[in-house]
């Protein structure tokens, strides 16, 4: 049963977890991987990072963003050798451009819009008064004595 | 047999449905009091007919009836039985049976028990839920059949995606449910409130209750299937900003919102078309949600099916109702009046902002998850909306809601005193800001960002128990006597408040202060993680009822003294050739010992991945007390209308 289970372990895809072999000795480079790591999207996940997910595909990018930090390039031409190959979608934030300017001006135009809004609610006449006018004060009084 | 019985009790729902949302408004339309009446009667039939439906299926499923198509493809007969039943809702066909039967059950619940309720609203509002009813059920009956027969029953049925047999996500869509459905209550009520023209504090008291009840349902729900993600995925995540979660988060904040401007429809009479319009809103989104994770336009783990057909059916059925709900809303709103006015610092105005933050926070996670599917649609680009973009954009809105959730109990209804507030902001300011540095000193937190989160969450809780402090007289001797006597939703108020800072402060300190190693062991060799020193001992190969599994001991110790013994798994499931990992996670009150078994590698050694999570079992306790708070609010005294007003106590109590 042992040498059964052993077995079917083998035979078992294997997962490209984040594993020992790949990272760097230096933990300021693999700190620097990890954080362009972030933004990069396993392409076949859920909205997770290369460095979220057991995906072959996340191994592989995340063996790239390493050489290219070995290779000593900056975190911007990373994104930007990553993002030349495989597009945008990799990008787990999106860039900045023609196409994404009303996803990047959503957030400020919202906040805007509220604030107007409340200003236009807040400055609109009120039906009932606050205060008492003096005929309002002489009405009630009427009211007040006749019950009375 | 009685599978075709289930298929047939479907129908009858369906008929049922029909009849509910047809008689009733006959009735109120004529004012025939017995028509009205059809309503709870049909209510009440639906719901059983839907109930031994959905029993009919979980019977196919617990006696392994591999000659129904949904079972052979999603079932096992060596399954335990637990997820042989959780089973039936895995799938597209049974969840879609369990989202119907949850509409039913609060159906027959406003029949039960919304006795207090006029019966007119009561029989539109209930007319209203049927007509939801007809949708799904003609969706289910015509395009999701989940008692469909075929004609070669296979000796075993297929099996069931191995990472949803686990007792936290057994659970998660049943919770989920009960808050996304729950909030058709609040679109039927704003339906109705339109329909009669009636909206004042009476009717949001009725309404409230099932807002909160389905909130609570959906706060759970979604900190559960966070929670299955932390510990079933490997990693330590727990949100990634996918579509799916996005989708149960939108009516979550939605739903947040119209929770409290109903307070201020239920105490002021103010907010009125706001109000209506958020309850449509919330349900909206649900509705939206049903359609993300329904139609197969995302993949994820819970996208079952990918058939054009149904996305289709689904976005007909969004664009009938959603579209008649606002049109109505335009049409019948202009005439409604909000009676209650208040100045600039008032607690409705407080409100009214945290509600408007609320929803701005919503609209962009609601662009955020939108934007590439309708990118793609249009123009072919393909891109991600990921994690970067929601920390950037949605964190500072929700920080802001945070820090005015903290100061907004302190104002007065209708006129607050703004120098008393300012005056009491100071000192929360001054309190938490103090806070934040100690903490920052002592625990060496230099990262701006996580410094200002800290600010953020220990601001609301200062300012939560400032008020408590101040409403109950705090030190003085009738302190603990008020503090017992607070009516319940004062309880949910501060309780609510807390959670949200605990989890939040959950979530900046993980995000902060973790700690992981990964590397190559063989058994007997120690790795420091933060303070502590994890050794592996031993790994045994054994099996589960429909599963082989690897679990290795893992012994943890700090400074010598050994904290706990962590049994991480590494699980192979034949027959649906898939491996799951489950993490082995001790938790302690300031955060988890987390371990991962992975692959072996090389002669005897294994990768394994070790984590100190600190904060995340706060997130949890946050989550489950704002849970709490939902559901204690909604055992108030107030709410529940027309119950004999005894009073609990003798001490009067200022209105909050």
């Amino acid at each position: 049963m042992r040498t059964l289970i052993l077995l079917l372990l083998l035979l078992a895809p294997p997962a490209f977890a984040l594993d020992p072999g790949e990272m760097f000795a230096d933990p300021a480079l693999e700190e620097r991987a990890r954080a362009v790591g972030r933004d990069l999207r396993c392409l076949k996940c859920r909205n997770q990072s290369i460095f979220d997910s057991n995906a072959g595909i996340a191994k592989d990018l995340r063996v790239v963003v390493r050489e290219r930090i070995a290779a000593g390039d900056s975190d911007r031409e990373i994104l930007a050798y990553v993002q030349d190959r495989f597009g945008d979608y990799v990008l787990l934030k999106p860039p900045v451009a023609a196409h994404t300017y009303a996803l990047w001006l959503t957030p400020p135009a919202l906040v805007l819009i509220a604030g107007l809004a409340f200003a236009a609610y807040m400055r609109k006449p009120r039906r009932t008064p606050e205060t008492l006018s003096d005929e309002d004060r002489t009405a009630a009084r009427a009211l007040l004595k006749e019950t009375r | 047999m009685i599978v075709e019985f289930g298929h047939f009790a479907l129908w009858l729902a369906l008929a049922a449905a029909l009849i509910q949302s047809v008689v009733p408004l006959w009735g109120t339309s004529r004012g025939h009091a017995g028509a009205m009446r059809v309503a709870d009667t049909a209510a009440q039939v639906q719901f059983l007919a839907t109930a031994a439906s959905f029993g009919a299926l979980t019977y196919a499923f617990v006696v392994s009836d591999f000659s129904l198509r949904l079972t052979a493809l999603n079932s096992h007969s060596a399954k335990p039985m637990l997820y042989k039943i959780t089973g039936v809702w895995a799938n597209h066909e049974g969840s879609m049976l369990l989202w119907v039967l949850m509409l039913a059950l609060f159906g027959v619940l406003i029949s039960v028990f919304g006795r207090m309720i006029p019966v007119v609203m009561r029989a539109t509002v209930l007319a209203v839920q049927g007509m939801i009813g007809i949708g799904f059920y003609a969706f289910i009956l015509l395009t999701s059949n989940p008692f469909e027969r075929i004609a070669n029953a296979p000796l075993d049925g297929q099996g069931m995606n191995p990472l949803l047999q686990d007792p936290g996500v057994a659970f998660h869509p049943p919770l989920l449910y009960l808050g996304y459905v729950g909030f058709s209550t609040a679109f039927s009520f704003a339906v109705a409130a339109l329909i009669t023209g009636r909206v004042d504090p009476a009717w949001a008291r009725w309404m409230r209750p099932w807002v909160l009840f389905a909130w609570s349902g959906l706060t759970a729900g979604i900190a559960l299937g966070s929670w299955w993600a932390y510990y079933e995925l490997g990693w330590g995540g727990f949100w990634f900003w996918d579509p799916v979660e996005n989708a149960s988060f939108m009516p979550w904040l939605i739903g947040t919102a119209l929770l409290h401007s109903a307070i201020v429809v239920e105490k002021r009479n103010a907010l009125l078309k706001w109000t209506i319009l958020l309850a449509i809103l919330t349900f909206s989104l649900s509705l939206i949600g049903t359609f993300l994770v329904r139609s197969g336009i995302l993949t994820s783990v819970h996208a079952f099916a990918t058939d054009p057909e149904r996305g289709a059916f689904i976005l007909l059925m969004l664009c009938v109702y959603i579209g008649a709900a606002l049109t109505l809303f335009a049409w019948r709103a202009p005439d409604l009046e909000d009676g209650g006015v208040f100045a600039l610092w008032s607690r409705e105005t407080g409100l009214l902002v945290n509600n408007l933050l609320l929803a701005v926070a919503c609209g962009v996670v609601f662009v955020g998850t939108l934007y590439p599917l309708v990118l793609e649609l249009i123009t072919g680009d393909k891109i991600s909306v990921g994690a970067p973009y929601f920390n950037q954009t949605f964190l500072p809105i929700f920080g802001v809601t945070m820090l005015i959730a903290g100061i907004g109990p302190f104002l007065s209804w209708k006129r607050a005193r703004k120098a008393d507030v300012l005056r009491r902001a100071a000192t929360t300011a001054g309190v938490a800001a103090t806070l934040a540095v100690l903490l920052a000193l002592a625990m060496g937190l230099s990262d701006p960002v996580g410094l200002l989160g800290a600010f953020v969450a220990l601001w609301l809780a200062v300012a939560t128990l400032q008020d408590l402090g101040r409403r109950t007289g705090f030190p003085n001797r009738a302190f603990l006597r008020r503090l017992v006597g607070l009516p319940r939703s004062a309880w949910g108020l501060y309780l609510g408040h807390l959670g949200l800072a605990i989890a939040a402060a959950g979530v900046i300190a993980v995000s902060v202060w973790r700690d992981e190693a990964i590397q190559t062991v063989t058994t007997g060799e120690a790795t420091q993680v933060g303070p502590y020193e994890f050794t592996l001992m031993d790994i045994e190969n054994t099996s589960g009822p429909n599963y082989q599994t690897s679990i290795a001991a893992v012994r943890v110790t700090r400074n010598g003294e050994l904290v706990t013994l962590l049994f991480p798994e590494r699980r192979w499931y034949p027959v649906e050739q898939k491996p799951t990992t489950e993490a082995g996670i001790r938790t302690l009150w300031h955060g988890d010992l987390y371990a991962v078994l992975g692959d072996p590698n090389g002669a005897r050694g294994f990768v394994t991945r070790y984590y100190y999570n600190p904060g995340v079992p706060w997130m949890w306790f946050g989550a489950m007390l704002i849970t709490l708070a939902a559901l204690i609010t909604l055992a108030d005294r107030r709410l529940r209308v027309g119950a004999p007003a005894a009073r609990r106590s003798a001490i009067a109590q200022p209105a909050e």
